[in-house]
């Protein structure tokens, strides 16, 4: 970490909404380039870069559509920028194909998704934890990313910055699973007067697309620093060749890109604990829901119910031995989906894993939560 | 042009892949000449390219920063690099099915945006890397692997569309009008603004064999029967400029 960096924001408490923290955070975290397509909910985010954006030396551009707003963060990256974009579930899917681009290419972006109610265009202004998996097994081939999950304004803007950062460590595209309650609650959040900034690890005429050891992550360098960087969407080796017949080659990649991040899970990974110390049934929640559950908790506990909640503020890496510390009996987890992330806790724990799930578009009340916690 | 070669392409990625008689041998050797001409540093430069032969014209032989991107983005790609650091000298080589059909949308708004940039689409008139299939820029009635019978769809005209949508340098030559394409390219590279080059480079393998060309050389002597310069084309009438191919600078403005 680099010393503070000063935000250009003065420091204080301000009334934001979701979708305002996030675009402040991203200033704060020395973003100095957006791109973005229209969509709900997410659009307030491009609204206020656009003018927040050159205020600090910054380039601001609507593009065209989603596939060419990832690409021109991509892009911009490489030009020396750290960099984001925002969007929504069918705007993600467009956004896919070069997402899958900047993985191979280690690019480091983040991608804040608002998300909303699905299939298709589903409901554009309704809540929903519709991406999980989307945002995990979207691209084709086999990789990893990571994808943060706040419940609160202020957790917007603080795993904003944070998502900047992990992206610089790790040089992956990360995710703000938002949604679209959160991104339109106001709340209280509190601004720092200086953040923490991940710098950008350079070596000169080193290689930019592979490290000696199987779990690296290699330095980079940025256009027009006379580095004659050659990037490849297909397999490459680790001075940017293109090698597709190499089946050494291509497993070496597969394994770095995956492992870079599986083998710093422990780093990556924010977990936040409840009332777990011998708690027979803990909720494993995430996001908005996981303020449902706390309430919920909380009300069970108060007449006897010994409970707890698992909070992921990490969702990938898929916090997979926090899940299987838990010394509980049953798990139960609470998703706006029929059942997502829930699966994942299954494939890891051998205990019984309950489902409580809300579709309609509505938030989650404490109220669901509570009878599954009750229903023994 | 030896030292040209030398100059400007790593060693190290030679022989170019492209098929004995293709057009974009000649392409990325006229490219090189013009940059050398204008006393650009390469080291300035970035090239971005998307996927299909063309892409391979600067990606990743060009001794500079090359970015070889997904089917149809190199614009936008390339959009997000300029626009971040100006500095950069940004060219984009691709060719018709990427620029002009799944990159479609793409060329349209960088050219509306007038971004400050060189795109050359090598245009040969037909999907060549993946087997010869029917483009937005084969003619009519051309044998493809996907119009056996001959295409039915009008071909687009690439210059006309990018001046409509407001790119201020516009222009076409040909691979073998070699000097003139040298010379367009030289007044693309200086211009400031949207500059781009409708490149007609023949491919011999997928388009030349199934329309009847005997050889390379033929197909490259055709393209000059069927080329007329924009001067000449002015006084001519619609029948007569049936089936030529106009060749010349479009739109300068600014410059
Ligand atoms: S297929 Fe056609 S365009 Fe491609 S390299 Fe061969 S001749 Fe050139």
């Amino acid at each position: 970490m680099s010393p503070k960096t000063k935000n250009p924001l003065p420091p204080g408490n301000y009334f934001f909404e979701g979708n305002q923290a996030c675009a402040e955070a991203a200033i704060a975290a020395g973003c100095r380039f957006f791109a973005g397509y229209p969509i709900s909910p997410s659009s307030e985010i491009m609204e206020r870069l656009s003018w927040r954006l050159p205020e600090v030396g910054g380039v601001f551009i609507q593009m065209e559509d989603e596939i060419a707003s990832i690409s021109a963060v991509i892009g911009a990256v490489w030009a020396g920028a750290r960099a984001m974009t925002a969007t929504s579930g069918p705007g993600l899917s467009l956004m896919l194909e070069n997402i899958g681009y900047a993985i191979i290419t280690e690019t480091p972006c983040v991608i804040v998704d608002v998300q909303r109610a699905g299939p298709s265009t589903g409901q554009a202004t309704r809540p929903y934890d519709g991406d999980i998996m989307q945002v995990k097994w979207g691209s084709s081939g086999d990789y990893q990313i990571i994808a943060l999950a706040p419940w609160s304004v202020q957790e917007v803007y603080d795993l904003t910055i944070r998502a900047f950062n992990l992206a610089e460590l790790y040089r992956v595209p990360v995710f703000v699973m938002s949604d679209a309650a959160l991104a339109h609650l106001r709340e209280d959040c509190r601004i720092p007067e200086g953040v923490d900034i991940v710098g950008r690890k350079k070596a000169i005429g080193a290689p930019h697309f592979g490290t000696e050891g199987p779990a690296g992550v290699p330095p980079m360098a940025s256009f027009g620093e006379g580095e004659g960087l050659i990037l490849t969407g297909s397999t490459h080796d680790k001075f940017g060749y293109r090698k597709t017949q190499d089946p050494n080659i291509q497993k070496c990649l597969v394994d770095r890109l995956n492992e870079k991040v599986l083998s710093n899970a422990k780093e990556i990974i924010q977990t936040e604990e409840h009332f777990l110390k011998g708690a027979e049934t803990v909720v494993v929640a995430y996001g908005l829901v996981a303020r449902a559950a706390l309430a919920a908790v909380k009300e069970a506990r108060s007449v006897g119910i010994n409970v707890g909640l698992l909070r992921l503020k990490t969702l990938w890496p898929f916090p997979k031995e926090e899940i299987r510390a838990l010394r509980a009996r049953r798990i139960i987890v609470p998703e706006l989906n029929r059942g997502q992330l829930v699966r994942e806790v299954e494939r890891v724990t051998k205990v019984e894993v309950i489902y409580v799930n809300r579709v309609d578009g509505e938030v989650m009340g404490p109220g669901e939560i509570l009878e599954a916690i009750k229903r023994q | 042009m030896e030292a040209t070669w030398k100059k400007y392409l790593r060693r190290e990625t030679l022989p170019l892949p492209f098929c004995p008689g293709c057009g974009h041998g000649i392409l990325l050797g006229a490219i090189l000449r013009a940059i050398d001409a204008s006393g650009i540093d390469i080291k300035d430069m970035l090239f971005v390219s998307g996927i299909g032969c063309a892409g391979w014209i600067p990606s990743p032989h060009i001794k500079a920063d090359t970015m070889h991107v997904t089917h149809g983005r190199p614009i936008a790609f390339a959009t997000g690099a300029k626009l971040f650091n100006p500095r950069l000298k940004v060219m984009v080589v691709s060719g018709d099915g990427d620029l002009a059909s799944i990159g479609g949308n793409h060329l349209i708004h960088a050219a509306r945006r007038d971004v400050d940039m060189v795109v050359i689409c090598a245009n040969n008139e037909i999907y060549g890397m993946t087997g010869g299939q029917v483009s937005p820029t084969t003619g009519l009635g051309a044998k493809t692997t996907t119009t056996l019978a001959g295409n039915v769809e009008p071909p687009l005209d690439l210059c006309r569309l990018v001046e409509a949508a407001g790119a201020s340098y516009v222009a076409r030559s040909t691979v073998f009008h070699l000097e003139h394409l040298i010379g367009i390219l030289k007044k693309a590279l200086s211009h400031k603004g949207f500059s781009f080059i409708d490149a007609l480079s023949p491919c011999p393998v997928q388009y030349g064999r199934r329309n009847l060309y005997a050889s390379a050389s033929e197909q490259l002597k055709d393209l000059e029967k069927r080329c007329i310069s924009l001067e000449k084309a002015r006084d001519m009438t619609q029948e007569a400029l049936k089936g030529k191919i106009i060749i010349g600078e479009f739109v300068c403005r600014g410059d």
